[in-house]
């Protein structure tokens, strides 16, 4: 569906900041998460897991915790399906272990009891009997000769030849002769790069409540970014037909990407289906961190030739992306993010997706990007502090636009990097003084957004309100952005939509709240659906009028004439037409089902001052503003909310966020005491500048923004912090002991 | 689990004392309940000493202040002079936790729970600090520096517990400050902590105590970096040899929160920011 110029001039209710219609509910407590569901007979659930990082599960007596009274059921791997293959057996092996527990944290057992404390009481009485194998959780480790071997065959056709088995997935994309370009620079800056991995962080741990007989038949609640990709996982897992279990997705507290998989769902329906009762499963912070998806860790190495006047002659980047002990670290994203902001003759990059004794990775915003323009951006950086550039007059100069080749390979359609730029350029921030101490930095970033699978109806009630289903879990306030662009078409106020998070049984597939795609695709589906809705008003119309169809058309919530020839009515408003449809033909219902395909890319330019404390390694972000064309903004304030909410997640893992292993593999820091997301007083206000370059793939412009957000932070904090120490920071996150190492090294090496 | 609050500390002593298992005294609970919670120390008795007459006092005591076991934090940020006395002490304690753990958390606590790194214990021990000891066979008066013994350790013994905290009296031209370093700025555990307490004679340091946390396997009393002070009017020089002494004194572990060379190189650069904090008090209330 294509960019409709002629809609977008008189806005009524898009872009307006309208309340969201899930706030009340959720400042007086009554809305209802994941933990929040009851039902009558519940059990409550318990998860045994490995305290090693590697080991062969030698056996699992489960007598003594049987024994205690109140335990209703155990399982293991027995009561899963048998048979998956591919991503299916990634997916349950990292549910439930099978013959190895791959990683510390990885479940291998799970029991329901009549309480919590019981539960909790009766996991600690399973005895498992391991044999500790050689571990590793460093993805430059895990690649070298003498790594032991997470599992064997796992890798596929595309790794070269000669690689270690723990690298999986090989991938190379580019253009260019870059050796030709390297040759026509005058300068060219090499550099190697690490980033640890960082947890999403929700706030929200992951929760369910699930009932499953013994015919198989299912219901599901659960906090999820998508609830058919668990209904459809789920039903691998344990053997079922898809449509025999019903899920529905409660109120979600943050899921970033993390709540995209499954990890207790399967383990709560096989509890169910043993106990014969509903079993709620609620993890600890502890089990989010040490069992649901971190990011990749990643190694990198970056060479960026430039000329003097600012031109880019070529990049080259190779991406080495540790996932946990599961093929899927997103390193092709990682390589194809990495350049995109800029148009090159000559660019290569290679990625490398490696197995370690760690979760699994799961996505988060942008999954892959932040890193890549973390290494990339300080090169350029680099380079123009070098030959005394200005970064942006240098970005400016190289910048990606309409037309030019993508480094992964597309041309580019419409698109507002540099709009983002001359922006940043303007901005009162870029031209301010700094103080003693601080240092700015700015920095690009990428992501491609997604438009997916996508099911949404639209009913009309007989008071002319109107009852919008979409099946993507809201996640950034979307509810507020459909009923907006609902009301919008039907020419109704905001108040009279009510937008619903369906279940399974009532739309069609839905891909789930990922890619940014909310928005732009749900939202496509909304204005289509609302479409569907006002062609069969109109034609309620006209046929009470005697008149053609296509001699009435819609305004203001009005059916009405389409001129004088089609003849002189009054118009009918809505509300006339729908208490008549029982009548008329029946319930007004528009829908919509697709998979749009014109998802239109995001690009930022952030722009930060930090201060570094020489003598004791501290930072502080002292001002941070984030520059991104959002295409169209529905809602204006969600989406400065979802370029605050990037930006504050990348000053965490720029700065402190990290998962530390001890020697023995075991994660130090599971708890958010060390595990140092940053706190309010943290953070700086995030100032926010909304860019408009309309998508041509969406009726209104819409881009989404929830993950390019992100993708600039790393680099622009590095920048400024590697500025304000006079020392370029080449591994995140900065903590104080990284940055007093990396002075200390300079003094003594000059 | 047994639940006990008792009304007077003899009380409290006869079921300490005859308790079997696991003991836990419940001040504030906001270390007790989180080591329950995360399955680190489960106790199987609990005596809960918030019920017991005048423990949430805070009195003078000649000159000086005696504070009660069950004074939260809130409570000594909101007095009206105990802060104005002894503005590190009442800071470090106020450095500990969130509003609501404000609340709740206790100096006694912070002490007991034989952290390395509590926040108020080097300004407890900087400032002089002692507490009152009860238990079977009677009562003594302990210096805070001798309460901690080891990561989670006291000196108390079998049924013994705090009842008092003393803290002495201010005097002239004395100040006090306590720093801790933390990678964020709230709601971490110090890295580094040090309270650094004196008195002046004009511009000259006569009296100096200097205490730190985080570096070793309990809070330090460092003489050595008091002697680097003691004489001066902390000049460069005495700072510098201050820093040095701090550091030397330091024992660290590498762990998630620093590594060893961190912690001894920040340690010397919180006495001096500490010294020079408490020296300007010291020179105001002159
Ligand atoms: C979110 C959070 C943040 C925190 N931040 C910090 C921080 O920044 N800095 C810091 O130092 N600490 C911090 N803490 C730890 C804790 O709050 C402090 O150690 C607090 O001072 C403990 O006091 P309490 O009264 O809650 O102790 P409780 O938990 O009641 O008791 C702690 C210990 O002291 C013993 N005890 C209590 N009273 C007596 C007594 N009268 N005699 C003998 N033994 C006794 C108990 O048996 C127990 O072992 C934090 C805790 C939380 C939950």
């Amino acid at each position: 569906m294509a960019f409709d110029d002629t809609k977008t001039e008189d806005f009524k209710v898009v872009g307006q900041r309208v309340k969201r219609p899930d706030g009340v509910d959720k400042v007086t407590g009554k809305a209802k998460f994941g933990a929040d569901a009851v039902a009558p007979g519940m059990l409550f659930a318990a998860i045994v897991r490995s305290p090693h990082a590697h080991a062969r599960i030698v056996k699992i007596d489960t007598s003594k915790a049987e024994a205690l009274s109140g335990v209703k059921g155990i399982v293991t791997r027995a009561d899963f399906a048998t048979g998956l293959t591919g991503g299916d057996l990634d997916v349950l092996e990292n549910v439930m272990a099978g013959e190895k527990a791959l990683y510390d944290g990885h479940a291998v057992a799970a029991v329901a009891a009549t309480s919590q404390l019981i539960a909790r009481d009766a996991a600690k009485l399973v005895e498992v009997e391991y044999e500790v194998l050689p571990h590793v959780t460093d993805v430059d480790k895990a690649m070298a000769a003498d790594a032991p071997v997470i599992r064997e065959g796992a890798a596929d056709q595309s790794v070269p030849e000669g690689m270690h088995a723990n690298v999986v997935r090989y991938h190379e994309s580019g253009h260019g002769d870059i050796e030709a370009g390297f040759a026509e620079a005058d300068l060219v800056v090499e550099d190697s790069f690490k980033t640890e991995a960082t947890h999403q962080g929700y706030i929200e741990p992951h929760a369910c409540l699930a009932q499953l007989g013994g015919d198989n038949k299912g219901e599901l609640w659960c906090c999820t970014q998508g609830h058919w990709n668990v209904q459809k996982l789920c039903a691998a897992m344990l053997g079922l037909e898809t449509s025999q279990l019903r899920v529905t997705a409660s109120e979600i507290g943050g899921g970033f990407g993390g709540k995209t998989a499954v990890f207790i769902e399967p383990v709560a329906l096989a509890l169910s289906r043993k106990t014969s009762r509903p079993v709620k499963l609620v993890m600890s912070r502890s089990e989010v961190f040490r069992a649901t998806g971190p990011t990749a860790s990643t190694s990198m190495d970056i060479k960026i030739g430039m000329k003097k006047d600012g031109t880019i002659t070529a990049g080259q980047g190779t991406f080495r992306l540790q996932g946990g002990a599961f093929p899927g670290a997103p390193m092709e994203f990682t390589a194809m993010c990495a350049f995109a902001p800029y148009n090159l003759q000559n660019v290569k990059q290679v990625g490398y997706d490696v197995m370690a004794n760690r979760p699994k990775q799961a996505a988060y915003r942008a999954p892959g990007s932040p890193m890549a323009a973390f290494a990339v951006e300080s090169v350029i950086d680099e380079l123009c502090k070098k030959l005394g550039l200005d970064p942006i007059e240098v970005r400016l100069k190289n910048a990606s636009k309409q037309g030019t080749k993508a480094s992964f390979g597309p041309t580019w359609d419409r698109i507002g990097l540099v709009e983002t730029l001359e922006a940043a350029q303007s901005h009162p921030h870029y031209s301010a003084p700094l103080k003693e101490g601080q240092g700015r930095g700015i920095s690009c970033g990428f992501w491609f957004n997604h438009g997916g699978e996508t099911s949404v109806t639209l009913a009309l009630s007989e008071d002319g309100t109107a009852q919008l289903s979409v099946g993507t879990p809201d996640i950034g306030g979307s509810r507020a952005s459909m009923a907006q662009m609902a009301a919008e078409e039907l020419g109704i106020p905001y108040e009279n939509i009510r937008t619903t998070i369906a279940d399974t049984a009532t739309l069609g597939y839905n891909e789930v709240s990922h890619g940014s795609r909310v928005t732009y695709a749900s939202g496509l589906a909304t204005i289509k659906a609302a479409r569907a809705a006002v062609k069969i008003l109109c034609a309620r119309a006209a046929a009470k009028w005697g008149i053609d169809e296509d001699a009435v058309v819609w305004e203001n919530g009005c059916a009405k004439p389409s001129g004088p020839n089609a003849g002189e009515f009054d118009p009918l408003p809505i509300d006339k037409l729908t208490r008549s449809m029982g009548r008329t033909g029946g319930p007004i219902v528009g829908h919509f089902e697709a998979t749009p395909e014109g998802a239109g890319v995001s690009f930022a330019t952030h722009i930060v001052d930090a201060e570094v404390d020489k003598e004791t390694g501290q930072t502080k972000v002292v001002r941070y503003t984030v520059v991104q064309d959002a295409g169209k903004a529905i809602n204006p304030a969600y989406v400065e909310g979802q370029f605050q909410g990037g930006a504050a997640q990348g000053i965490g893992w720029a700065l402190n966020e990290e998962y530390i292993y001890g020697e023995d593999g075991r994660l130090q820091n599971s708890v958010f005491l060390d595990y140092r997301i940053p706190v309010a007083s943290d953070l700086p206000m995030i100032d926010t500048v909304i860019v408009e370059v309309p998508n041509p793939g969406h009726p209104y412009g819409v881009r989404g923004v929830g993950e390019t957000s992100i993708c600039p932070p790393l680099a622009a904090i590095a920048n400024a912090v590697s500025n304000a120490a006079g020392v370029r920071l080449k591994e995140l996150p900065m903590s104080p002991p990284r940055i007093l190492a990396a002075l200390e090294d300079q003094a003594n090496n000059g | 689990m047994q639940y006990h609050t008792p009304s007077s500390f003899d009380d409290a002593v006869a079921l300490a004392k005859d308790a079997q298992g696991v003991t836990r005294f419940l001040a504030g609970g906001t270390d007790v309940l989180v080591q329950l919670r995360a399955d680190i120390v489960t106790p199987d008795v609990l005596i809960d000493i918030k019920k017991i007459a005048g423990v949430s006092d805070i009195t003078r005591e000649g000159e000086g202040w005696r504070i009660g076991v069950a004074v939260t934090g809130a409570e000594m940020s909101e007095h009206d002079t105990l802060g104005k006395e002894w503005p590190g002490l009442v800071e470090a304690m106020d450095l500990i936790g969130s509003t609501q753990v404000q609340g709740r958390a206790t100096l006694t606590g912070n002490l007991c729970n034989g952290s390395p790194a509590a926040d108020s214990v080097p300004a407890m021990v900087a400032a002089g600090v002692t507490v009152s000891v009860t238990g079977p066979n009677g009562e003594r008066k302990v210096a805070v520096e001798d309460i901690p013994t080891a990561p989670g350790k006291t000196s108390l013994e079998a049924g013994e517990l705090v009842t008092a905290v003393h803290v002495p009296a201010r005097g002239k031209s004395g100040g006090d400050a306590y720093l801790r370093f933390i990678p964020r700025t709230e709601m971490d555990i110090a890295v580094v902590g040090c309270g650094v307490n004196l008195r002046l004679d004009g511009k000259k340091i006569v009296e100096a105590r200097v205490s730190l946390g985080a570096v070793a396997p309990t809070v330090l009393l460092v003489e050595e970096a008091a002697n680097a002070i003691i004489g001066t009017e902390l000049d460069d020089a005495a700072l510098d040899a201050l820093a040095e002494a701090a550091s030397a004194a330091c024992n660290p572990i590498d762990d998630k929160r620093g590594t060893i060379k961190f912690r001894t190189h920040v340690a010397g650069v919180l006495a001096k920011r500490a010294a020079k904090i408490a020296y300007q008090r010291a020179e105001a209330a002159s």
